[in-house]
């Protein structure tokens, strides 16, 4: 084999990552495409159709059409963490990470390359939960790149959280703590099925500290051109936590934090 | 060139152990080396600093002249590694484990194919290449390790107990293979618990214990520094022989088995010759343990005792 560059060799060894990556979750699709698409579709009937029905209209549209746009993110942040949280833990967890450790990829090509299983994930989920909303209702797209670019920031904002929850995982059970306590909680009152300013002046200003309340209401303005804040800060914000967690998942990464001894 | 060179290596874990007290270490290119030691000697932190997986807390390490610190990603392109504990995900094909290993040493994935199954070929595992590797048997997870860590051809192969837990059959045809291997030029470096296989494969053997080189020399010189082995004989009547027989400590283990311990300056011949006058029948003879193992076990004693 002539001897590639470091440049060459990482680019090949990213293509590696990001193939097992894809690979992995879509062997056991039963597991990790199947039920958000179950989940997604009850939310739309019970949520959408039959509550939805006696609600009326939410920030000047149809509450199907309000919410279809936060169902989809939910989707989109569930599964980008939970690809990335659970993959590498069970590298960990196998040892087969050290099939990484020990060859010369960089450590910037691991974070990329499970970051990238997690996007592919997050992605997918979110085509799959959009196109089950057709049967339900048919939204136009105010803003088509916007709408895929926050769901690429967000997928790899949440990708960057299960890296960091995993490293730390000692056990199983640890994998599931944040996406139980911290995450879910944080979708809901995220803004997925109501505006923020149904809420209490108080309420309102509490969920404004709130991550994922930028993310949703960026992605629904992508869809319904509508918005609970302003859209430029939204991605401002989505940027500024990327790039708190990328060098906090590299500083982890690079000091064998739960890696090595 | 030297394939590994290392110098005043020291660990201490977060828990205060001190499990390498500064050791030095050449090995030449193309040797079958040995590194042997008791459980919790330091040799598995040795070579999980030589894979980067332990940190070290001091000391320096060069593959092929690569500095661990300084060149870490050049010095692990002519590693290989087979660990000690089945590593790979349980859930892959044999096929996608080497493919992806490959991968992660730059190798572009036709490229990788190709060798695939040249590797899988030579360890017998071509035919299980689409299995859940969870489905191997315990020797064909020990192959597939070596298979994973031969896919980037490395100058440098460690191999960490690899036969630790196989049958005997599949234990010899390692040993054939490994033999080739290094007779193709890579440098192998081998831990191992069976002594009787570093004796057969390795040249050079270094012996550790509780975090110090306590032995480094050729095999060959550290076998000649054998003062004394135990045979064991099995005879057809033991005719009433006295507990020394002109100088041979002689022990009764039954009825027809004997043990005795012959110095460098006796021969077996002399022994036989009095067996014989006293009309002692030897029926097959064998050692008591394996050489090397004596000696690793006075060296490690030594040690203990000082």
């Amino acid at each position: 084999m002539p001897t590639p560059s470091l440049r060459q060799l990482n680019w090949i060894a990213f293509q590696s990552i990001l193939v097992k990556e894809i690979t992995r979750f879509t062997r056991i699709w039963a597991q990790t495409l199947l039920p958000p698409a179950i989940t997604m579709t009850l939310y739309f009937v019970i949520f959408g159709k039959l509550i939805g029905s006696q609600i009326g209209d939410m920030g000047g549209h149809n509450y199907m059409a309000y919410i279809v746009p936060g169902i989809i993110m939910m989707s989109v942040i569930q599964n980008a963490y939970a690809n990335v949280v659970s993959s590498f833990f069970s590298a960990k967890f196998q040892r087969f990470v050290e099939e990484l450790l020990v060859s010369p990829v960089s450590n910037n090509t691991i974070l990329l390359g499970y970051l990238g299983g997690g996007v592919t994930r997050g992605v997918l989920v979110g085509l799959i939960v959009s196109l089950i909303s057709l049967f339900f209702i048919r939204i136009p797209i105010a803003h088509p790149w916007l709408v895929f670019l926050v769901v690429v920031l967000t997928s790899t904002l949440f990708s960057l959280g299960g890296f960091i929850n995993a490293v730390y995982a000692k056990k199983f059970d640890d994998i599931s703590i944040v996406p139980t306590f911290i995450l879910t909680p944080l979708t809901y009152l995220g803004g997925v099925f109501y505006s923020i300013s149904l809420l209490p002046e108080f309420w309102r200003g509490l969920a404004l500290a709130n991550p994922i309340l930028y993310m949703v209401n960026a992605f629904r303005y992508g869809f319904l051109g509508v918005s609970d804040i302003d859209v430029g800060v939204a991605i401002g914000m989505i940027l500024g936590f990327i790039a708190v967690l990328y060098a906090v998942s590299l500083h982890l990464l690079k000091r064998g934090i739960g890696l090595r001894s | 060139m030297q394939a590994l060179r290392i110098r005043q290596l020291a660990k201490t874990y977060g828990n205060g152990v001190e499990a390498l007290k500064g050791i030095d270490l050449d090995v030449e290119e193309g040797d079958f080396f040995a590194l042997l030691g008791p459980n919790g000697a330091g040799k598995s932190t040795t070579i999980g600093i030589i894979a980067s997986l332990v940190n070290k807390s001091a000391g320096s390490v060069q593959v092929f002249g690569h500095d661990l610190v300084e060149d870490l990603a050049l010095a692990k392109t002519c590693l290989g590694l087979v660990p000690q504990e089945f590593n790979f995900s349980v859930f892959e094909t044999p096929l996608q484990i080497v493919v992806n290993q490959a991968g992660f040493y730059g190798m572009p994935r036709r490229e990788a194919l190709v060798r695939a199954e040249e590797v899988l070929n030579t360890l017998s595992l071509w035919d299980k290449r689409n299995v859940q590797s969870r489905t191997l048997s315990g020797g064909m997870k020990r192959r597939l390790m070596i298979a994973r860590a031969l896919m980037h051809r490395p100058r440098l192969l460690i191999l960490d107990e690899p036969t630790a837990g196989v049958d005997i059959e599949v234990r010899r045809s390692m040993w054939e293979f490994l033999r080739g291997l290094n007779a193709q030029g890579t440098t192998i470096i081998l831990t191992t618990h069976y002594l009787e296989e570093a004796e057969s494969l390795c040249r050079n053997i270094a012996i550790i214990d509780k975090g110090l080189i306590v032995e480094n020399t050729s095999m060959k010189a550290l076998l000649a520094t054998l003062d004394r082995e135990t045979f064991v004989l099995d005879v057809r009547h033991l005719n009433g022989l006295p507990e020394i027989l002109d100088g041979f400590p002689l022990r009764r283990v039954d009825e027809h088995t004997l043990e005795v311990e012959i110095s460098r300056e006796r021969n077996l011949n002399q022994l036989f010759g009095l067996l014989s006058e006293r009309g002692v029948e030897v029926m097959s003879m064998r050692n008591k343990a394996n050489r090397l193992e004596e000696l690793f076990l006075s060296l490690t004693e030594k040690k203990s005792a000082a």
